[in-house]
């Protein structure tokens, strides 16, 4: 899932203070998971914002709506008549749905509530952990499952470093080493020859360093 | 608003086997505290919803007392510890709302501390008269958060749930 985190509320109320209402937009799937940009998050943002917009002599009015998806357009049709409604949106969706919205409604200003930050998993109640940072060319099954590309800190394909020290890495000690990790994995299902295999270059042109991507399905397109 | 006669305007959410029953044995004990504190009785305070917090202050309290069990003794084994966490990630939210946190307070009372819970309830109406009112109410010369006065005794909860 994609993982968010709340802005604070200084930042999102300098961005919507200049408006009348402002509608606070949720969103069902990822950030509702991850705690972040869901019904409740909604609920609690728009009262903080009451609160900081009456502080500050100013009546904005802080409506709210949350929809099941905002990075697809037959979900965000469902919110037009409450985003007429508005002045302006502060999308608590990830940084794709504060886009789809923006593209959707090209006359109505709209604001990111979060700070999207990775795409992980749940690690344990209260804990997300980062796990692929979309490379375009995913080598999981080489090493057993375990991606050297976003979990070891120098992204090495032909590891371990030899910096580790008691499994943890040598740049940040609060994370395990990922080639120990790939190691005993490997070893655990029997694959650990492939602990010696040589991986050429990565091609980063795949990655968001050649340019944001768009993928094209001809079969799907009408 | 005249500061001097400034009576602090006070939802305490008590849980039902602690700090309901020492405040029901304050009663009985005849021990005083002010008449500003509106006691709105709790299954557990593991049970209160966050929002409930922020639509006191949004509603013009000008504090929120949650008082759970002792850590240890709450009757559903860990909800007053899960409270404990929402109420210090609720103070923070306050605060950066520009609402002082230390308006929103977290105690831990058994049944049988009625004195404590009086003491804990006069500290914290201590605590906001230096504060001054809730600062939304001050910047609207309390027009119209007036609507607490209005509030039937034993409906503050649906006024909880409601946005202004
Ligand atoms: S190899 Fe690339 S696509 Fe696969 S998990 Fe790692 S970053 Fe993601
Ligand atoms: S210690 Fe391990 S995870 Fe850290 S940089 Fe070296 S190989 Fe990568």
């Amino acid at each position: 899932m994609i993982v968010a985190q709340r802005k604070k509320i200084p930042e999102i109320f300098d961005s919507i203070q200049d408006h009348k209402s402002v509608l606070v937009l949720g969103c069902g799937t990822c950030v509702t998971v991850c705690l972040a940009g869901g019904e409740r998050e909604v609920s609690i943002i728009s009262s903080a914002l009451r609160i900081a917009s009456r502080k500050a002599g100013k009546k904005i009015k802080v409506n709210e709506f949350t929809i099941e998806r905002q990075c697809d357009n037959v979900f965000i049709e469902g919110a037009t008549e409450e985003i007429k409604k508005n002045d302006a949106v502060l999308s608590l969706g990830c940084g794709a749905g504060v886009q789809a919205i923006a593209e959707r409604y090209p006359e109505t200003p709209v604001y990111a509530g979060l700070d999207t930050a990775f795409l992980g998993i749940l690690e344990s109640r209260g804990v997300w952990a980062e796990k692929c940072m979309q490379c375009g060319e995913c080598v999981l099954s080489d090493f057993g499952g375990i991606c050297p590309v976003t979990r070891c800190a120098k992204h090495m394909l032909n590891g371990p470093c030899g910096g580790s020290r008691e499994d943890r890495c040598e740049i940040r000690a609060d994370q395990p080493c990922a080639w120990q990790l790939i190691y005993k994995r490997l070893k655990n299902i029997d694959q650990v020859d492939k602990i010696s295999k040589e991986h050429p270059i990565k091609d980063w042109s795949k990655s968001i360093n050649g340019g944001s991507r768009t993928i094209i399905r001809e079969d799907h397109r009408i | 608003m005249n500061d001097k006669a400034f009576e602090p305007k006070i939802i305490a959410f008590c849980c039902h086997y602690c700090a309901y029953a020492s405040a029901d044995l304050a009663g009985s004990m005849r021990l005083q505290y002010p008449s500003g504190v509106r006691i709105i009785r709790t299954p557990c305070t593991g049970r209160l919803e966050v929002e409930y917090y922020m639509r006191a202050f949004e509603n013009g309290a000008d504090g929120v007392l949650v008082a759970g069990c002792l850590e240890g003794g709450c009757h559903f084994i860990e909800g007053n510890l899960f409270a404990k966490k929402r109420v210090n990630a609720i103070r923070d939210i306050l605060q950066e709302s520009g609402i002082e946190k230390e308006r929103l307070r977290m105690v831990n009372i058994s049944a049988a501390m009625a004195t404590t819970l009086a003491t804990v309830i006069n500290e914290m109406v201590n605590t906001i008269k230096e504060l001054g009112p809730n600062p939304i109410r001050k910047t609207n010369n309390g027009t119209d958060v007036e609507f607490w006065e209005s509030i039937p005794p034993g409906k503050e909860f649906e006024i909880l749930n409601s946005q202004q």
